[in-house]
């Protein structure tokens, strides 16, 4: 289970990162979703991996944290899938108007000499 | 603490004041002067009922906790001195402000001079009444930023522009000087208190740092009353309201230099240095001044280079620095705001009635404007001291302590001379002003016909006049009480002996004064035709302008030197900056995890993870896809890398995380959404990019490659890593015991987002909403690439009835969906604090729903039945975020605290309420907001197009006109 997911982890970023390095604009959006994906995974596995443990706690009563995934980096990757959401909207509006008015979808705005 | 209370009133209402006077409408220049004027009035109210405590050494000061753990709270203190001060500010503020209702035009936006003025007046008010040092630098930098703004009022002239920045850059560089001789004064002292840095000026003379302490203190306190060599910028801060040039430049912005020198005399004063420094500067930019004053033309610009030769006459008396040099310095700051604000205001006054302050084209005005003529006449004697005006004794007094021994030094033996020769400088431009302005033969090019101003607006001309002849002739009962209660504030208790009188018989200082009259009537007559229509000035003070060179520096500084640096250390084009970025980042991975002990053991897999294993063979097929396939096959990559999300999504459900999954699929529709409606505006990529296959391309993808891989390999240990040791102790425990008991809910990760850290949410929330605006605006100015406008090929080949009928199962089904996703989103909210999901899921799904109703249609069809106004969406739920926040402080708790119960409600049971919910709601809403706003703004780019030539009627000419203003239309349908 944990090799599976570095490894995931592992290709998404690889894969991430390929296309942030590309010239064109649409590379570098995917790229960065492909990256999202990746750094989410990772942070949500700093709290290590529970399968099957119950999400929702009891209505009181003693609560034995051991028995629950750690809820802190799903908090933040909820954060983190948001605000990523946010992010690939406004570099997909920066990359039309870009687009329209350098007339090229390269990342620099013209094409290298 | 009464009185503590309302030196606190007297800080904060002129801002307070200020806020509500931008808000007024821009016509209003009526309630806008009310505003102010009573703001003013409240002032000099407060400070008549303070006067009693602060008489004759007594002294206020209140503290008030701001942040005590950091050592910072607002002190302020209120002495005579400052006390005198406060009185100019408040008093000139009233006149000024009731003589600009007049001075400004109908169509001027009076809401931003009006509000201008007011901060300045706190500001003024919070650098005087300040008692901690810091907090006085921070007044100290908001006036120059205020006079900043009024300067460059009119902000269309360039000169507004040039001058207003040209002030900021001067005085606010003068102000960092300040800040840093204050941090070492405090690190000296061991205090940043006032009261004990004045009580320890012994040590701080004797100090090895005293001498870099006077310097940075100088820097600050001359730039700010422009004293020599950083004169320049007053003249050009001419280009301000004629009332701001009478409130700021003369009366009482610039006077904050000398005033901090006299405040500050106790504490720095009275050594060598300061007394060669400041007297030295003091006496050089007083003879300069004069000298250039009487040259020129423009009638503002001889007001202000006689502002730079008074301020340097209070500067010289700062330097020399025995205590009647220093009573005499706040007299003169007195009488020269009195004549100089009232000087101002005239030749206000003339500019506005005639058309022009050229003194070369006014003339013979006294027969037009008896009273203004009159008034000014009364005020420039002032300014040139004759007697039986407030200016003559106090420039009295300058003479004579030039003439007193002081320390025998060169300059001490100099100054009596450079005193009587800029006096009588100062008396031959006080003539010149009236005899051009006023007499002689009657102009007749004026661009306007001469008359009388309003009567009010000569009022404040007529009452400040009216004081420089009572001050003037019976000065010990108008000032007497108020200058000795201020010079004890300077100088403590044992005052010297002084008096104020008109004749203190045939004193050394008389003469001088004398001399000094009639050798400024013979400098102006007997070369008066070259002074009055020649050039401004000698040649040679012409060819040194200081203004220039500031420009060249700041040209230098500003531009050049950057744009060096700039080229010397960016890398060229996004690539490279991204490849230096993730460069960096694996360094820095590198060097922070090298050292670390590497203990990984080798991880086992077992049968049921299979599934697992073959989940992720197919996301990381498609991750790998799309990074093969995003070049040339958009589309193709789109999908591939959705289905990467989808796995990813699928992970979060298998790892108990049933609240990511259902955010992630939701944002994934979103996403893919927003780059399925963008893919339409990209250039078309079917044919191989020229020179693709070339050896340096090759090599930079393989460059490329390297480094993508290196970074998984290297993720995938770091991950493995951190995955195979058990954890310690988690900060998640903490929220896992408490999120039932102090939040109120089983839903852990939801209790965390809406309750524990509200406030990171909140902030998210903002950055969605701020992200919504941009692209909004963004896209409102967006003109597509030529080849994009017309219609995609399908729909172009396609037959009118197959359009129609395009979709047409599928649009049935989605628009009766919409109902059912409402209801989810609605179940998804009210569920959230208990079970998974919660305001962002909620949200999205909700804006998923309309969506849908877009894609059925077309934007027409539902923008004709739909009324969606995102911006409200967007702002309601930002105000209900920050109500509920704030809500909290009326409980007296912090920000963000929430209570929680559960209620009975009849049927339904026991259900919770919580003011998380409540905040949930804001999120909510503004998630609904923001991506509508997203999605409809890039959706709405699709009505750029041409419209379909319709087989009656011909295709328009311009497809672009037709586009864009099909496109306004829309958005403002849109709201």
């Amino acid at each position: 289970m944990e090799l599976i997911l570095a490894l995931a982890i592992g290709i998404l970023t690889s894969s991430g990162v390929w296309l942030l390095l590309r010239p064109r604009s649409y590379q570098v959006i995917v790229g960065l979703c492909l990256l999202a994906y990746g750094v989410n995974l990772f942070i949500f596995s700093m709290g290590r991996l529970y399968v099957g443990a119950a999400p929702i706690m009891p209505k009181g009563g003693f609560v034995d944290p051991t028995a629950y995934a750690d809820p802190l980096p799903q908090a933040l990757v909820l954060t983190a899938i948001v605000i990523s959401f946010a992010t690939t909207a406004l570099f997909l509006v920066v990359m039309i108007a870009a687009r329209g008015i350098t007339g090229t979808d390269h990342v620099d705005g013209r094409e290298r000499d | 603490m009464v009185e503590q209370n309302l030196l606190l009133l007297l800080v904060l209402t002129p801002f307070v004041s200020s806020v509500l006077a931008a808000t007024l409408p821009v016509g209003s220049r009526n309630a806008e002067t009310w505003l102010a004027g009573l703001t003013m009035l409240m002032a000099l109210g407060i400070l008549a009922v303070l006067y009693p405590a602060v008489a004759q050494g007594g002294k206020i000061s209140g503290s008030f906790e701001w942040a005590t753990s950091i050592g910072l709270d607002l002190t302020f203190r209120l002495d005579g001195f400052a006390w005198l001060f406060m009185v100019l500010v408040s008093g000139i503020g009233m006149l000024v402000i009731l003589y600009a209702r007049y001075y400004m035009a109908a169509d001027d936006p009076v809401p931003r001079l009006y509000s201008c003025l007011l901060a300045f007046a706190g500001a003024m008010s919070g650098l005087i009444l300040s008692g901690n040092i810091i907090m006085l630098v921070v007044f100290w930098e908001l006036t120059s930023l205020v006079s900043f703004l009024l300067i460059g009022y009119w902000y269309q002239r360039e000169d507004a522009r040039h001058g207003a920045r040209m002030a900021l850059v001067v005085t606010a560089s003068g102000g960092l000087c300040l800040l840093v001789a204050m941090i070492l004064i405090g690190q000296i002292v061991g205090s940043y208190r006032l009261d004990d840095v004045l009580a320890a000026g012994g040590r701080i003379t004797t100090h090895p740092l005293y001498p870099v302490v006077l310097v940075l203190f100088l820097l600050g306190a001359f730039t700010k009353s422009a004293q020599f060599p950083f004169h320049f910028w007053l003249p050009n801060a001419m280009a301000a309201p004629t009332p701001v040039s009478s409130y700021l430049h003369s009366a009482t912005m610039v006077k904050a230099g000398v005033f901090l020198l006299l405040r500050f005399h106790p504490a720095l004063g009275g050594t060598e240095a300061w007394f060669q420094l400041v007297t030295g500067t003091g006496l050089v930019t007083l003879l300069m001044g004069a000298f250039v004053a009487l040259f020129k033309h423009d009638l503002k610009g001889l007001l202000a280079y006689s502002t730079i030769s008074h301020l340097g006459l209070i500067t010289a008396l700062a330097g020399i620095g025995t205590p009647l040099a220093l009573i005499a310095a706040i007299f003169h700051i007195v009488n020269h705001a009195v004549f100089k604000a009232s000087l101002f205001m005239a030749a206000g006054i003339i500019d506005h009635e005639t058309g022009t302050r050229d003194m070369r084209r006014l003339s013979g005005l006294a027969k037009a404007m008896p009273i203004t003529a009159t008034l000014a006449i009364i005020a420039s004697a002032s300014m040139a001291g004759v007697p039986l005006m407030n200016g003559f004794l106090s420039k009295e007094m300058f003479f004579e302590a030039t003439y007193l021994w002081n320390n025998g030094s060169p300059l001490d033996n100099a100054a009596p001379y450079v005193a009587v020769l800029a006096g009588a400088l100062s008396a031959a431009y006080s003539l010149r002003f009236i005899v051009t302005v006023f007499f002689g033969p009657e102009a007749t090019d004026l661009p306007r016909k001469p008359h009388e101003p309003p009567l009010l607006m000569g009022l404040p001309v007529a009452l400040l006049v009216a004081l420089c002849l009572a001050i003037g002739v019976a000065p010990q009962a108008m000032l007497g009480g108020w200058l000795s209660s201020a010079a004890i504030g300077v100088l403590g208790p044992d005052l010297p002996y002084f008096s104020l009188k008109i004749w203190h018989g045939l004193t050394p200082a008389l003469v001088m004064s004398l001399i000094a009259l009639s050798l400024g009537i013979l400098i102006y007559l007997l070369p008066r035709r070259l002074i009055d229509q020649g050039n401004e000035g000698p040649a040679i003070m012409r060819a040194i302008n200081f203004g220039s060179g500031f420009d060249w520096l700041l040209d230098v500084f500003g531009r050049r030197v950057p744009q060096m640096l700039l080229r010397l250390a960016s890398a060229p084009g996004l690539q490279a900056q991204l490849r230096v970025m993730v460069l960096m980042s694996m360094a820095g991975a590198y060097f922070a995890l090298g050292p670390l002990d590497w203990h990984i053991p080798w991880p086992r897999i077992n049968a049921q993870e299979l599934v697992f294993a073959l989940l992720w063979l197919v996301g990381g097929a498609c991750a790998i896809g799309a990074a093969w396939q995003a070049k040339y096959h958009r589309f193709a990559a789109l999908v591939l890398t959705g289905g990467a999300g989808l796995v990813t999504c699928a992970t979060f459900v298998w790892l108990s995380a049933p609240d990511l999954a259902v955010t992630q699929l939701l944002v994934e529709i979103a996403t893919t959404t927003l780059l399925l409606l963008g893919l339409r505006w990209l250039p078309k990529r079917n044919v191989e990019i020229p020179g693709d296959a070339k050896f340096r391309p090759r090599f930079r993808r393989f460059r490329d490659l390297l480094i993508a891989l290196t970074c998984g390999v290297g993720m995938t240990a770091i991950a493995l890593a951190v995955l195979l040791t058990r954890p310690g102790m988690s900060v998640g425990d903490w929220f896992l015991r408490h999120s039932y008991v102090e939040g109120g809910g089983t839903n852990v990760v939801n209790v965390i987002l809406v309750d524990f850290r509200a406030f990171d949410t909140f902030g998210e929330i903002a950055v969605l909403a701020i992200v919504g605006l941009t692209v909004y605006s963004l896209l409102r100015r967006f003109r597509p690439a030529p080849e994009s406008v017309e219609r995609p090929r399908p729909q172009r080949e396609a037959e009118e009835q197959a359009l129609e009928a395009y979709l047409f199962v599928p649009a049935v089904l989605m628009q009766w969906m919409f109902a059912p996703i409402i209801t989810l989103s609605a179940y998804l909210f009210f569920r959230g604090h208990d079970l998974p999901g919660g305001g962002f899921a909620a949200g999205v799904t909700l804006a998923v729903g309309l969506l849908l109703q877009y894609v059925a249609t077309n934007v027409r069809w539902v923008e004709a039945r739909l009324t969606i106004l995102p911006v409200r969406w967007m702002g309601t739920g930002l105000c209900v975020a920050a109500a509920v926040g704030a809500g909290s402080w009326i409980f007296g708790v912090p920000f963000l605290t929430t209570h929680f119960q559960y209620l009975e409600l009849p049927l339904v049971g026991k259900v919770p309420a919580s003011t998380a919910m409540l905040f949930d709601v804001g999120v909510f809403s503004l998630v609904v907001g923001a991506i509508v706003l997203m999605l409809i703004a890039i959706a709405h780019q699709s009505l750029r197009m041409a419209p379909r030539p319709k087989p009656a009627e011909e295709a328009p000419a311009d497809p672009e006109a037709v586009a864009s203003t099909e496109s306004t239309a829309a958005v403002q349908e849109k709201g």
